[in-house]
């Protein structure tokens, strides 16, 4: 892992702390994006951070850009000392797999796809060594998923999976991006899993679609009712599968504004999960089970 | 008081200078595309710079007025029309109640503003009134203007017209277009003759130019350096693991055709960029028509703070010009 500097223009400073994806880069990223943040620097208006990277967008008429790049190094020592436990929370997002609006759309824009002859979770089964969709399925929902990164458009989560990187599954984005995807699709790309927050083009695979909104200008659902957004990076997220009887029920929640989703408030720690993914895991998604 | 729309035009929306602090979380800073266009229709009708007005692509508007206001049209050159009668751009001049401001054919440019004494006054979302469709933020619910819309303006203090700003300080993109970029971020990624390629070659504005990023196409393909692709970066050598975007950064997916993303850019994702437009040509982008011939120019840092400075002079010798 070597940090790599470099300037997006004469506004951004980018920061790049690994080329390739890990829970490793992630939290260090995430430490120094929050260091920088907590440093109050003069002529900073955003800090973005991202999965194995963050960004600093600053204005040079109130902090010269070396200067502002050196203080940004600065601060990688101390975000390399911080401590890797996180305080957040683990959700339980409804899933409805195999949909048909997710199908009605992936058969529409089948000529841009690796494989036109199947779905697209036959598809990532397949280049993924599993017998059926089902059992890709299982493997995308058994284990929990840390939100390394929000954005791409209005509360996109990006999600990575808390498993060994042997175990990551993997799957290349559509040949051509689309130009629809519904809203609140499930979706798939690289090593990322993310959940679509409007309706729009995008180029991952589509696995299934949620119920449950996550970004609302409106803020009319209650769990909303603080931010438009709802995700943030470090949370946790437990996939729950859902039949069509599920999804109608909650769907007719969200739309009489009484949908609460389950939240559980979790510690994460980085060194315990290194150590025993399986159990760490099984915790983390027993507090679930108190709510 | 207030104005209604007969006709919306292309593609007019409400833009004021944006709201920043919220890109984090994938909602990007909006406004206007040519901020000094809009800086300075507003300061020919003496609202503040930063008040909301129209940006009009292409094709201008017809609107109604329901009492006396102050207008103003400046970035692209669309001849405004009151009652139709000719009116100067970069001129602030009168509409009386009950009479209708329309536009003729667009001449240059690509994107005009048109100020309001007082200011568009509907309600902000996040700080700004800017109109952010794809999150449904700002403007009119989230939305361009469309023929029926009573769109409300502030109180104005009524000043005199015929406030007017000098050729010398209007600002439009010259011919072929020059756009100025510092290479940076994903720069490395290319082999040096790629890098070269990249601004040896003539690039013209493809149909897919809009608030979002401009697509260039016409020079030749960018070769990547070889390498094994990192874990979770993707296939294609044009990816990368997903990062942030930078307003002004060039993505270049598979090599073929530039993206430099704009205002209303998506704020992260999977593709490398080479480097990004300087913050003092990001104007000049919202008044390239398609099929606009551009040269892309290297710069170093220095000259980006220069060119930098250089647009905050103009913007002072405005101000100082209309008093």
């Amino acid at each position: 892992m070597k940090t790599r500097y470099t300037y997006g223009g004469d506004e951004h400073i980018y920061v790049e702390v690994d080329d390739e994806m890990s829970l490793d880069a992630f939290f260090k990223s995430l430490s120094m994006s929050n260091a920088v943040r907590n440093a109050d620097i003069k002529g900073v208006t955003e800090i973005c951070p991202a999965n194995a990277s963050f960004q600093v967008r600053y204005d040079p008429d109130i902090i010269a850009p070396e200067e502002m790049m050196k203080k940004v190094q600065e601060l990688e020592d101390k975000a390399e000392d911080a401590d890797k436990r996180l305080k957040t929370r683990i959700i339980e997002i409804p899933v409805y797999y195999q949909d048909p609006w997710t199908h009605e759309t992936l058969m529409r824009f089948r000529e841009r796809h690796q494989d036109p002859s199947g779905t697209d979770l036959d598809y990532a089964a397949r280049i993924n060594g599993f017998d059926s969709a089902e059992a890709f399925i299982e493997a995308h929902h058994s284990q929990p998923w840390f939100v390394s990164m929000v954005g791409f458009v209005a509360g996109l989560p990006f999600l990575y999976q808390l498993v060994e990187r042997e175990k990551q599954l993997q799957v290349p984005k559509y040949l051509r991006p689309r130009t629809d995807t519904p809203k609140l699709t499930v979706g798939y790309g690289g090593c990322f899993s993310c959940i679509y927050s409007v309706r729009g083009a995008g180029g991952y695979q589509m696995f299934g679609v949620t119920p449950m909104p996550i970004f609302d200008p409106d803020q009319k659902q209650s769990y909303l009712s603080d931010f438009m957004v709802f995700f943030k990076p470090g949370d946790i997220v437990k996939w729950k599968p859902i039949d069509r009887a599920e999804y109608d029920r909650i769907l007719a929640e969200v739309e009489a504004d009484t949908y609460v989703p389950r939240i559980a408030e979790v510690d994460f720690d980085l060194e315990a999960f290194n150590a025993d993914m399986p159990g760490t895991n099984a915790k983390l998604m027993e507090a679930l089970n108190v709510v | 008081m207030s104005f209604k729309v007969m006709q919306p035009g292309l593609s007019t929306s409400i833009q004021d200078l944006g709201r920043p602090g919220y890109f984090h979380l994938g909602i990007p800073i909006g406004g206007a595309m040519d901020r000094f266009a809009l800086r300075v229709a507003n300061m020919l009708v003496g609202n503040p710079e930063g008040a909301a007005g129209l940006e009009v692509v292409f094709m201008g508007p017809q609107i109604v007025f329901d009492q006396d206001a102050l207008v103003a049209v400046t970035g692209a050159d669309l001849p405004a029309k009151v009652d139709g009668v000719l009116q100067e751009g970069w001129t602030a001049f009168e509409v009386k109640s009950g009479q209708t401001l329309s536009f003729d054919f667009l001449k240059s440019g690509a994107r005009a503003y048109i100020a309001i004494s007082g200011g568009i006054d509907t309600p902000a979302a996040l700080e700004s009134r800017s109109t952010y469709p794809i999150g449904a933020l700002g403007g009119i619910d989230g939305r361009n203007i469309q023929a029926g819309d009573v769109i409300p303006v502030g109180e104005a203090d009524m000043i005199e017209p015929g406030l007017s700003v000098p050729e010398n300080l209007r600002r439009m993109p010259g011919k072929p277009a020059e756009l100025r970029v510092l290479p940076g971020l994903y720069w490395h990624r290319l082999t040096s003759a790629a890098q070269e390629g990249f601004f040896r070659d003539d690039w013209t504005v493809a149909l897919e130019a809009d608030r979002m990023g401009y697509r260039f196409k016409g020079g030749k393909p960018l070769e990547f350096v070889e390498r094994e692709q990192p874990f979770g970066a993707g296939a294609d050598p044009s990816n990368i693991v997903d990062g942030c975007y930078s307003y002004g950064s060039i993505q270049v997916p598979g090599g073929l055709e530039p993206i430099v993303l704009h205002r209303d850019a998506v704020s992260g994702g999977g593709y490398f960029t080479l480097g990004a437009i300087i913050s003092a040509d990001m104007d000049l982008i919202g008044q390239l028509q398609p099929h606009t011939q551009v040269k892309f120019r290297k710069v170093d840092m220095d000259e980006a703070l220069q060119a930098r400075a250089a647009r905050k002079k103009m913007l002072a010798a405005v101000r100082a010009h209309l008093g």
